[in-house]
């Protein structure tokens, strides 16, 4: 279970018929900071949430039991609209792992100017 | 199980019916020597723990759902002990302490 804020909704008019009624959200999670954590994704919402909401999201096989029809193919789920949320302001999530170092470019022997000997 | 901090709490009204009567913390994972390690994550309370508190954390369904509620419930998290000491070769990292 995670924090997130509602970005937007999702319209899909073709879909399967155990996704039809349940509204679709896009959401980024973020942690006790605010921090994002990962890119937005789409969640089902059975609770009515609205864009700028902060939420409560659950994934995995509880996303599907959190929907009014339990077999339903989402894996992604709103559980919760929060109404205020605290966390201590001295503890700051680790810092971000960095980008691997690029790989050192391979050398290249330089291809000597004298000429070579000839095979007999 | 997962080593964790209460760093917080989450308060919503608006909720699954499931969810009602839990208290939802904010768990921050942490290392043996208490440092935090990775992103921070949501789970509902079994232990009365509070903020401040080193506790081992659940991040699974079926756990979840064991200590929490019913088959059909949708709970993935969930705080299952609060932590005195944890001993890892001559470092002793304690359980209430400095968030």
């Amino acid at each position: 279970m995670q924090l997130a804020k509602v970005l937007g909704t999702v319209v899909a008019e073709t879909k399967h018929e155990a996704l039809v009624g349940v509204k679709l959200l896009v959401i980024q999670p973020h942690d006790h900071t605010g921090a994002p954590d990962g890119p937005p994704i789409v969640a089902a919402d059975a609770l009515q949430a609205g864009t700028g909401d902060t939420i409560q999201w659950v994934t995995g096989r509880e996303a599907a039991l959190a929907l009014p029809s339990t077999y339903t193919p989402v894996d992604c789920a709103v559980v919760a609209i929060v109404d205020e949320f605290w966390s201590d302001p001295n503890v700051q999530p680790p810092p971000e792992p960095g980008p691997a170092p690029a790989p050192k470019p391979k050398r290249t022997r330089k291809r000597s100017t004298t000429t070579r000997r000839k095979k007999k | 199980m997962i080593l964790c901090r209460v760093v917080g709490h989450s308060v919503s009204t608006v909720k699954h019916p499931a969810f009602e009567g839990t208290t939802t913390l904010i768990c921050q994972p942490v290392n043996e020597k208490g440092e935090a390690r990775g992103r921070s994550f949501l789970a509902c309370d079994s232990v009365q723990a509070g903020v401040g508190d080193l506790v081992l954390a659940a991040r699974e369904g079926n756990t979840a759902r064991q200590l929490l509620g019913s088959d059909t419930d949708p709970h993935h998290a969930v705080v299952l002990a609060i932590v005195d000491e944890v001993h890892v070769g001559d470092h002793v990292l304690t359980g209430p302490g400095p968030v």
